[in-house]
């Protein structure tokens, strides 16, 4: 048993400081040179941190684009998707009563013109995404809360689309909404 | 739409073609030919000499397994021992607990056996302390592990094996420092540079835009990305895995963690052609594979494109396809792809939530770990096939009337009682498992209502998908299931053991016994291993014994739900 263990326990040490010491420390010193520095990207506003680029956070004053709908409610020390299973009756119920939301909130836009991703929950609960239909269907209800005009706001998510090879396009909504802020 | 189409396209082939070359050189190191990266034997050198062991010593198959698992029960006491205090020990800014017995327990064999089913989440539930040194530490070793185990079974099926099958620590140690470091650093540096955190800092606290108060949590989280996509080991950072925004930051990061997921895999299948001098053999494994992983593949594409029809109902817009559970910068068809790759192999990484799957795609998903040879994990994917190999030569032996051989040695009685009950421990496990917990349920709902998030079929379906997939050693879930319970945390524990080391146990020991035989010239009345026809038969035998034993779990679960909704 001695001939067994005593090698596994002495090459069970050496292979954690290559796998745990040595590996780490390299992916770790070239992250300093990493957008972020490996400390996430953050967003300033005047100053203050007011959030990281990558993590979505919760908008649903009417003057800002509203991010998805969030299972972990938009709390970054946690992640959940929602979990609901495709025919569960209550999740649709949940999906028929944000559609009505949205429609009362934004009027004039026709239901085909809403995107399932505004109405359903995202993976991780803090997407920082929308499509380009996604943020397109609120620029009049987002113009009219900021007494702007329409094609600005239109002008402003056009230049915060970012067109992506091979994967969706995407538009930030953080960085959108500081945008929208910053015209003031 | 078919931007992205192409998108997966292009990610899955690149994968192939990188995978080909990776294929010859892991069979040049395991042979032990010359080979570029032979500048690290005077390191390699070292670690035996500081890790005790001696590298010429050759040994057995009894020995190999030996090896394996002492070396393995060092690492469960490690494992429990850092899970249970690891509120006390350094490296924890976030003050996180330490994980109760039973969780221990599961986390400790879940990342034992590779399969890193996850009861907790990793933002709260683990600190940074035991991520790096205990979760991210086994998924070197346990990738590891598979491929030396894969090895030994390579050795002994070349032409003049005998007794005598190489060193387990040499091949061991050589998957880490010649492929899985290397590989796992390129990983982790390009999520790192996309904007991965890396940092032993705590979670940072945010005061938002509109003023919420919230904490964004961080930590030394490109390292193990690295390791967890390259090794099948799944096992993510965050709670959601690479769906969180940190974990899987843009669409490159997400092709890049993709590819992993499949590229050892599948050199594994090639490797084991040019390890033998047969490449043939190993293109015939390879095309089996494929085809399999395609069957599935494709319609889960398709069904993602299309949506949930109960929302379709609504009248809104779903061109984008099924967006619950999935993430806008990665979208539908790239979720589906993970899906289905993350579940063909052994890996269990997510970028979308599986619960929330349309129904097909998630039985897809299931029918990936019930027959969990397509690809399937770093070396004990191969060895699945294996198993399928030996009962297909057998059986097409019996139908023309020859004696079954496989490369030169005779298949007997014992190889195959021992290949079919491997082959049958899968679906006993998964179906005794379901079986047990639905039984529970049934008989007392109010007290198990915790367990279920959905009801009815679905419900059904994420009692069955979390024993498939602890039986696939896969660890993904559906994970609506309440499974931080004592019965989840032991049930599958101990389905997760047993999957683990009889399926390495049992082809070793095939090919151990086959490795001592007499060699039987090939002949003009051989039957030939690496043609297509073959091929077919391997790929029906995989289909009756591991797909159609499911087929009535399958029924009752996601096949039902599909017909009530579509």
């Amino acid at each position: 048993m001695k001939s067994q263990f005593l090698p596994a326990l002495r090459l069970t040490l050496v292979m954690m400081v290559l796998c745990c010491g040595i590996y780490p420390a390299l992916v770790w010193a070239a992250a300093q040179l990493a957008p972020g520095h490996g400390e996430g990207v953050q967003v300033h506003k005047n100053g203050r941190l007011v959030g990281f680029a990558n993590v979505g956070q919760r908008f649903d004053k009417p003057e800002y684009f509203s991010s998805r709908p969030s299972a972990a409610s938009y709390h970054a020390d946690g992640s959940s998707g929602s979990n609901k299973g495709p025919s569960n009756p209550d999740y649709l119920k949940e999906v028929q009563a944000r559609l009505d939301t949205f429609l009362v909130h934004n009027p004039g836009v026709k239901r085909a013109d809403v995107p399932a991703e505004l109405i359903t929950a995202s993976g991780s609960g803090l997407d920082p995404d929308l499509s380009p239909q996604g943020a397109a269907v609120q620029i009049p209800r987002v113009a009219k809360a900021r007494g702007l005009a329409p094609a600005q706001v239109r002008a402003l998510v056009q230049q915060h689309t970012e067109l992506v090879l091979f994967g969706p396009d995407k538009v930030n909504v953080l960085a959108l909404n500081l945008a929208l802020d910053a015209l003031r | 739409m078919n931007k992205e189409l192409l998108g997966i396209g292009v990610i899955f082939l690149t994968t192939v073609l990188l995978a080909v070359p990776l294929g010859r050189y892991l069979a040049t190191i395991y042979r032990g030919d010359k080979s570029w990266s032979d500048f690290l034997l005077p390191f390699e050198r070292l670690l035996y000499r500081l890790g005790g062991v001696r590298p010429e010593r050759e040994m057995t198959w009894q020995q190999h397994l030996l090896a394996l698992l002492a070396i393995n029960i060092v690492w469960f006491g490690w494992a429990m021992l850092v899970l249970c205090t690891q509120g006390s020990l350094p490296l924890n800014p976030d003050h996180n607990p330490s994980m109760t017995p039973d969780q221990a327990f599961n986390t400790a064999i879940s990342f034992l056996v590779n399969c890193n089913l996850q009861h907790y989440s990793g933002e709260s539930g683990a600190t940074y302390f035991s991520q790096v040194f205990c979760l991210m530490f086994l998924q070197f070793v346990t990738a590891a592990t598979g491929m030396a185990a894969c090895v030994v079974v390579f050795n002994a099926l070349r032409e003049g094996a005998g007794e005598k099958l190489g060193n387990y620590y040499v091949y061991f140690v050589r998957s880490i420092t010649r492929v899985l470091l290397p590989l796992s650093l390129i990983v982790a540096l390009v999520v790192a540079f996309q904007g991965t955190p890396m940092t032993w800092l705590a979670k940072a606290p945010v005061i938002t835009v509109q003023g919420d108060s919230t904490f964004v949590s961080r930590g030394p989280a490109a390292a193990m990305i690295g390791i967890k996509q390259i090794g099948t080991n799944g096992g993510g950072y965050y709670g959601v895995n690479s769906a969180h925004p940190l974990e899987n930051p843009t669409f490159l990061t997400n092709a890049v963690e993709n590819g992993a997921i499949v590229l050892i895999p599948i050199a594994m299948a090639l490797a084991f052609g040019y390890y033998l001098r047969r490449p043939r053999l190993g293109w015939m494994v390879f095309g089996v594979m494929t085809a399999g992983y395609l069957l599935l593949q494709v319609p889960t594409v398709y069904l993602e494109m299309h949506g949930n029809p109960a929302i379709t109902h609504l009248g809104v817009d779903q061109s984008l396809g099924s967006l619950e559970g999935k993430e806008m910068r990665l979208g539908a068809p790239a979720s589906a792809l993970w899906a289905i790759q993350t579940t063909v192999t052994s890996n269990g990484s997510v970028n979308a939530m599986h619960d929330s799957l349309t129904p097909l795609s998630g039985m897809n998903t299931l029918l990936g770990m019930m027959t969990n040879a397509f690809y399937g994990g770093v070396g004990v994917g191969f060895l699945n096939f294996f198993v399928f190999i030996i009962v297909a030569v057998f059986i097409s032996g019996l139908m023309v009337g020859r004696t079954p051989e496989f490369l030169g040695k005779k298949i007997e009685a014992r190889e195959m009682k021992i290949a079919i009950l491997i082959a049958l421990l899968h679906p006993l496990l998964i179906l005794t498992g379901t079986a047990l917990a639905a039984h529970l349920y049934t008989g007392n709902p109010t007290a198990y209502a915790g367990w279920l998030a959905n009801p009815g079929y679905h419900g059904f379906s994420e009692m069955l998908y979390e024993y498939t997939s602890s039986a696939a050693n896969n660890g993904s879930g559906f994970e609506g299931l309440g499974d931080n319970t004592p019965w989840w945390n032991i049930s599958t524990g101990v389905v997760l053991l047993l999957a683990r080391y009889l399926p390495i146990i049992g082809p070793v020991a095939i090919a151990g016994i086959l490795a001592r035989k007499k060699y039987v010239p090939e002949s003009a009345g051989t039957l030939r291993t690496d043609t297509g026809t073959f091929g077919i038969m391997v790929f029906f035998v995989i289909w009756i014994i591991a797909a159609l034993a499911f087929f009535p779990a399958l029924a009752l679960g996601p096949l039902a739900e599909h017909f009530t909704l579509y």
